[in-house]
């Protein structure tokens, strides 16, 4: 395996583990209007991710990070093609992040419901956006030779689009239910897990849609075809699935949230094996795609942010695993009383 | 209005407003884990109160410092793809490094500070701030050795149509970054000691929790002493590398020029660069310009007029910036001084405790026209020397930009208003003992 194949699944594992933490987050934050019915409940879900959500996200900047330093050019193309959409998310997340912080300082139904607003919206827009931004990825941009996207946002709003923004909606939301209702306990929690129950059939339905029309949109499955050990990937995803499904019913919910973790690395991955070696295909013509190959970064530059990342991302891993599991445990109106609770 | 000046405006725009917060960011945490230190070492309630004050203040401040951070990292790739692909090489990874050994631990942790209070020992908690501290200065030093990059490439080849590293220490050891580093954490020290020690001066001259806010108004007097001298020598250090390795900065901010040696100093002038002369100068100081550039006061200062014109920076800003930082800078050393000299007697000193709350703009306006001065007074180029900030825009209408810019004035003012109201807030709160 050379660097630049090396760095693509890297590239590929940073987006995965994004989506794998801040996805619940997202969760959470779009269930908040739906299932927390008063301001107490409101406060034990957004303090239910309170001591990770700033931790989560930064594996986003890390990923868009590695991206510039990587796979420069891939970077730039990507960013200034989906500018429209990138700053729909960007104004989300700092919404969000903002609303977190903000919304228990003031005493006052009406500042509440403003940054209530924020988190909800704030959570909805990114995980919808990143489903599509991500689909049209696969699906490949109208990229020209100057690397020029040649299209609009709107462009992106197309069926394979929507059915992934569907697809990482309905994931993250499943995603957050789980978490949800092993950190919770009463009505919230017996909430947490009927709404998992009831989104799960949505979610098969969603992903068996978007493994199909995978095949007629995209070249995605050619990998797959060439080397057939890889549709292990896709099996391990639809096992997860299913395993996700079984633990829920058993209650065994850190089980059912752990597979439903895999189910998210598993699309990503998907979509990652079916990419290579491209990590954004042209739609207008394949010599014009950027790939890892035609778009990294030196062989000096390479090895060096190896050797960062060998160093410090299991280090990351293994402090916020520490700090997850320092915070085990529900969220009680103990949690909340503290003055810098959320 | 085309693209490069409205993604200049953008970038200008999300830049200054995140540095708003920054620096409080940097300085504040090493006080709140002094003070947290002295609490988990005496069990003096006290400290325990004032890490607590601050720490409210410190956490509205912190997570508009995060969020505002997210849009830069995005805004090379938008708004300067061409910039980005040229030098990602090199740029890209100090950024990732940053992400990665600094944002990390700085975000993680902030979680467990805030939830973590009965979670953990006082011993364990203070240090849990001390992290984020050095979390925070980590994430300065990469983010200044980039910027300094920019300012002075060094350990590059330019091969493939692009920047490409040759030379990693280089560029992460390099004279320009060191300095730089040195003189902006001083400058966000002075911002926090100013900070403190203004909040504290309005409690105190309303005699409220008066133990409590002269021992904040000390943690904060003894930043602001020690870093505002620091800021002035490490200044002088960083402008003389800067007159040797980006001469036309230094011309364009004393508006000189006509070269020549034992340079004037002139204290205030409005350029004509269009007839590259001076309309007005007023206050000359013969030969300080020389002897400030080059610590020999006969020392050839090269003028504007020996760059040709489209390598040369704008002028006006550049110099009103400049004398703006040092103003500003010479008075906080002032004031540092006057604080040091009166701080057993701070209650019988209101006139001082007035000027101090005052004051707490002021190094947020110095800080601030510091990094106009390095970034202004670098163009028009993106990297110097090497590439031009309007080759670096990324191919977007326009109407996109306009439309995203509108939204970050928009956007960006609303929270800096609820920001400033719940910081306020909480800074005029008597606390609770």
């Amino acid at each position: 395996m050379d660097l630049q194949g090396i760095w693509f699944f890297l590239w590929g594992l940073l987006w995965a583990i994004f989506f794998m933490t801040d996805g619940f987050d997202f969760g959470i934050g779009i269930l908040y209007p739906f299932l927390g019915k008063n301001d107490f409940e409101k406060r034990i879900m957004i303090n239910s991710v309170g001591p990770i959500w700033n931790g989560n996200e930064v594996w986003l900047i890390t990923a868009g990070g590695v991206t510039f330093a990587a796979f420069p050019l891939a970077y730039s193309i990507m960013f200034s093609s989906l500018y429209s959409g990138l700053m729909f998310i960007l104004f989300a997340l700092i919404l969000r992040g903002v609303a977190f912080e903000f919304r228990g300082k003031v005493d006052k139904k009406s500042w509440r419901n403003i940054w209530d607003i924020c988190i909800f919206a704030g959570s909805l827009v990114p995980a919808l956006l990143f489903g599509i931004i991500f689909a049209n990825i696969f699906q490949g941009l109208p990229i020209d030779k100057a690397g020029v996207f040649q299209g609009s946002f709107f462009d992106l709003l197309n069926l394979y689009g929507l059915l992934g923004g569907l697809l990482f909606l309905l994931l993250f939301i499943f995603h957050g239910s789980l978490w949800l209702s092993i950190k919770t306990g009463d009505e919230l929690h017996e909430r947490a897990i009927s709404n998992a129950c009831r989104i799960w059939p949505l979610l098969l339905i969603s992903a068996v849609l978007f493994l199909g029309a995978s095949w007629f949109f995209t070249k995605l499955y050619n990998n797959y075809l060439a080397n057939p050990i890889l549709f292990l990937d896709i099996l391990l995803t639809v096992a997860a699935l299913f395993a996700s499904r079984f633990f829920l019913k058993r209650k065994d919910l850190f089980k059912a949230w752990f597979s439903s973790s895999i189910i998210i690395a598993g699309s990503v991955f998907f979509g990652i094996i079916g990419l290579y070696p491209d990590i954004i295909p042209s739609g207008i013509s394949p010599d014009f795609s950027v790939t890892a190959y035609n778009a990294s970064s030196s062989p000096l530059t390479l090895k060096i942010m190896l050797v960062v990342v060998i160093i410090f991302i299991p280090a990351v891993i293994a402090y916020q695993a520490w700090t997850y599991n320092l915070f085990k445990g529900k969220v009680t109106e103990k949690d909340l009383s503290y003055d810098e609770a959320y | 209005m085309d693209v490069v000046m409205l993604s200049r405006m953008q970038f200008a725009t999300a830049t200054m407003f995140h540095f708003l917060f920054v620096p409080l960011t940097l300085g504040l945490s090493i006080m709140i884990a002094i003070m947290e230190t002295r609490y988990a070492r005496t069990g003096d309630k006290t400290y325990l109160s004032m890490t607590k004050f601050w720490g409210k203040i410190f956490l509205i401040n912190f997570g508009l410092g995060i969020v505002t951070g997210i849009t830069l990292e995005f805004q090379f790739g938008t708004n300067w793809s061409r910039y980005s692909a040229f030098v990602g090489d090199i740029f890209g990874s100090l950024l990732a490094i940053e992400a990665t050994a600094a944002f990390f631990l700085e975000s993680t942790l902030i979680g467990v500070w805030v939830f973590g209070w009965r979670k953990l020992s006082p011993k364990a908690h203070a240090t849990v701030m001390w992290l984020i501290a050095g979390a925070s200065t980590l994430s300065a030093v990469w983010i200044i050795i980039a910027n300094s990059w920019m300012q002075h490439p060094v350990g590059y080849v330019l091969r493939n149509g692009r920047a490409e590293l040759s030379d990693f220490s280089a560029v992460i050891f390099q004279k320009f970054a060191i300095l730089q580093f040195f003189h902006t954490i001083s400058a966000a020290y002075v911002v926090s000691a100013f900070f403190v020690m203004g909040v504290s001066a309005y409690h105190l001259l309303k005699k409220q929790s008066i133990q409590f806010f002269t021992s904040s108004f000390k943690i904060g007097l003894m930043f602001g002493l020690i870093f505002s001298i620091l800021t002035a020598i490490e200044g002088d250090t960083h402008g003389v590398h800067v007159a040797e390795v980006q001469p036309a900065k230094l011309a364009a901010m004393e508006a000189h020029w006509e070269t020549r040696t034992r340079a004037p100093l002139t204290l205030f002038a409005i350029p004509d660069e269009k007839n590259e002369r001076n309309f007005i100068e007023i206050g000359s100081i013969p030969g300080l310009l020389s002897f400030l550039g080059y610590h020999d006061i006969n020392a050839e200062v090269k003028g504007l007029k020996d760059f040709p014109r489209e390598e040369r920076p704008p002028v006006l800003i550049p110099f009103l910036s400049f004398r703006t930082m040092v103003g500003l800078g010479t008075l906080f050393i002032l004031l540092a001084i006057i604080g040091w000299l009166r701080r057993n007697r701070l209650l019988e000193s209101p006139l001082y405790l007035k000027v101090m709350v005052l004051s707490i703009p002021l190094p947020y306006i110095a800080i601030e026209a510091g990094w106009v001065l390095a970034e202004v007074g670098r163009q028009p180029w993106i990297v110097y020397g090497i590439m031009k900030t309007s080759d670096a825009v990324s191919p977007l209408a326009s109407s996109q930009v306009l439309v995203s810019l509108a939204a970050f004035i928009l956007i960006y003012g609303l929270l800096g208003i609820a920001g400033f109201y719940l910081i306020i807030k909480n800074a005029t709160k008597n606390p609770v003992l």
